[in-house]
């Protein structure tokens, strides 16, 4: 791996991971909202975390260059107040990524949390523990093959994030430009193709080592142990 | 000291339950259906009440007039579901401290490795709830409730899932409990072997009301009841203190303020207080002291209440010292003897009638 391809691998997952640690407590907060509570609005709730799934990513950037642009609404204040610059940055590539995979990531964990017998959190509750200690205790890790399946979702849709990407943070080599727009920008370059070839085999190699990572942690997650590791 | 008096609806089904208990067991006792999961959910605090009160030794955990409606993490009440709802991703020593790691540690009255030896638990502390079979689940769900220091522990037919054989470990095991832990229980059963097995109290619950609540043999035995209590489960509750055992023929004596009684061998030592429960149908009646005849038991009593009923069989109500007791016989005998209340009469009952599952530690 040359010295230009390392760094489009590192710059991808970097925007990966932190894409996934934006999005993860959020979608958790919602998947579980989604899946446990009644109220009115819940419908409107679901469709507004499901639309990034079915808008044309193109229209998820350019919203978020509106919003979060330098002269964008949220975007100005933001840099005024806390000096914090999404666009044309790689940070804006993560949440870019995050938006893009939240749905995916909300979906999976939704459905875990759904399987789980509310009675065991019932039974929780009578036996002295908190709402928020039942939650901790009981709740997450009996979803956690939902959460570790919607974290390997939303990697991966990260890894191949372009539309929105390149619409909210443009293509700047070494800030925003990961593998997919790298792979984009070579192709359209006479010459490039093998360059490109390449740089596809290692977002597959990528795409792979993330499947079996997910694959060995859910194994993992399914043998239960005792809890030792107690407060 | 239980004091409950609740209104609650719950879809079409209206719940108005009210009744005040002072025992170590109380036996909520109906049909399914009848509204009592409704009860012990509300105790939990896993439901709340449309209004009403609910006053748990002194200490007050629901009172719709003074907004006061404690937590379930609060209430301290043990709770042994029908299913034993243990937790999966936990082997069963985690299970069984989960509520212990809650308790306050100053609460921490009833030790693990006593309620583990109690139980019969020490083998399985490794292992996970899917590897063990469901009479050592129940167990483990019934540590599990005890180790969170439970101030009333609630036992929601907890023999419904297990088989037979399974039922009476279990059972077994929850009479241990009553006698060394001294923790008041409220058991729901619709079963009334258990009930007169286990509870010193009974509340007879039916269509989401209380009928009756009382000692009992009190309220098993009144006749205006049976429909709640079943026709053929019908029968009364004696208490009684093993007098002595007769090794020769394998007979064990037992004294009650009525008299004796001769049943087959009890596991029992003299002394030890025993609770005897005599079917209806098991019970022959006589006019005069009966001679010559192969039945053990001849007690003399007074004859209280003849159930009107016009089919073939009638229900009699007698008493005996201070035992009630119920014989079933047929309306022919009943005329042909000519019963009336207040009589003096003559219960007969086989020895061989009164079993190893009649007969219960109390």
């Amino acid at each position: 791996m040359t010295g230009f391809e390392a760094g489009i691998v590192v710059l991808s997952l970097k925007v990966a991971l932190l894409s996934v640690a934006l999005s993860l407590p959020v979608a958790v907060f919602f998947a579980y909202v989604l899946a446990r509570a009644d109220f009115p609005g819940k419908t409107l709730l679901d469709a507004v975390v499901h639309l990034p799934l079915v808008l044309p990513p193109v229209v998820v950037g350019f919203a978020l260059l509106l919003l979060l642009g330098k002269q964008g609404v949220l975007g100005k204040w933001l840099n005024d107040w806390f000096g914090i610059v999404f666009a044309f940055r790689w940070t804006g590539a993560a949440l870019a990524s995050a938006i893009m995979g939240f749905p995916l990531m909300v979906r999976a964990i939704r459905l875990s949390i759904g399987a789980i017998d509310r009675r065991l959190e019932t039974v929780a509750r009578t036996l002295g523990g908190s709402r928020t200690w039942v939650f901790a205790s009981i709740t997450l890790p009996l979803a956690l093959p939902g959460i570790i399946t919607g974290v390997l979702l939303s990697f991966a849709r990260s890894l191949g994030e372009f539309g929105a990407t390149i619409t909210f943070v443009s293509n700047i080599p070494g800030e925003t430009e990961t593998l997919p727009l790298a792979i984009y920008s070579l192709v359209q370059t006479p010459g490039g193709d093998a360059q490109a070839l390449r740089l596809s085999m290692l977002a597959v190699i990528l795409s792979v080592a993330a499947l079996v990572a997910s694959e060995w942690l859910t194994r993992r997650a399914r043998t239960p142990r005792g809890e030792h590791d107690r407060r | 000291m239980i004091d409950v008096d609740i209104a609650q609806r719950l879809g079409e089904f209206e719940l108005a339950v009210a009744f005040r208990a002072e025992a170590s067991v109380v036996g909520l006792f109906g049909r399914s259906g009848s509204g009592k999961t409704s009860v012990v959910n509300a105790l939990a605090g896993v439901s709340r009440p449309r209004r009403g009160h609910i006053v748990v030794n002194g200490e007050t955990l629901f009172d719709s007039a003074r907004g006061i409606n404690l937590a379930p993490e609060k209430r301290r009440i043990g709770y042994v579901f029908q299913d034993d709802l243990l937790f999966p991703h936990l082997d069963v020593e985690a299970n069984l401290l989960y509520g212990f790691h809650c308790a306050p540690s100053a609460a921490r009255v009833i030790a693990p490795a006593h309620v583990i030896d109690l139980l019969g638990l020490k083998e399985l502390l490794r292992r996970l709830p899917d590897a063990l079979s469901g009479g050592e689940r129940q167990r483990v769900a019934i540590g599990r409730a005890l180790l969170a220091q439970p101030r009333l522990l609630l036992l929601d037919e907890p023999l419904a899932s297990l088989d037979v054989l399974r039922q009476s470990e279990v059972l077994r095991y929850i009479e241990q409990l009553r006698d060394d832990l001294h923790i008041p229980m409220v058991y729901v059963s619709h079963s009334v072997g258990e009930i007169t097995r286990l509870a010193d109290t009974v509340v007879l619950l039916a269509d989401g009301k209380s009928l009756a609540a009382g000692a009992v043999d009190d309220v098993m035995g009144r006749i205006d009841l049976r429909p709640h209590t079943g026709r053929y489960e019908a029968g009364a509750v004696i208490e009684t203190i093993v007098a002595s055992h007769d090794l020769r023929y394998g007979l064990t004596t037992l004294r009650f303020e009525g008299g004796e009684l001769i049943v087959p061998n009890v596991e029992a030592l003299a002394g030890e207080r025993v609770r005897v429960r005599i079917r209806a149908r098991d019970v022959s009646l006589a006019i005069g002291p009966p001679a010559r005849i192969s039945i053990l038991n001849v007690l003399k009593g007074s004859l209280v209440a003849i159930a009107n009923e016009d089919g073939p069989i009638v229900d009699v109500q007698l008493r005996v010292g201070d035992a009630a007791l119920l014989a079933r016989i047929t309306r022919r005998s009943r005329i042909e003897l000519g019963l009336a209340e207040g009589q003096e009469i003559y219960a007969l009952i086989k020895a061989v009638s009164i079993d190893r599952r009649s007969v219960g530690y109390a």
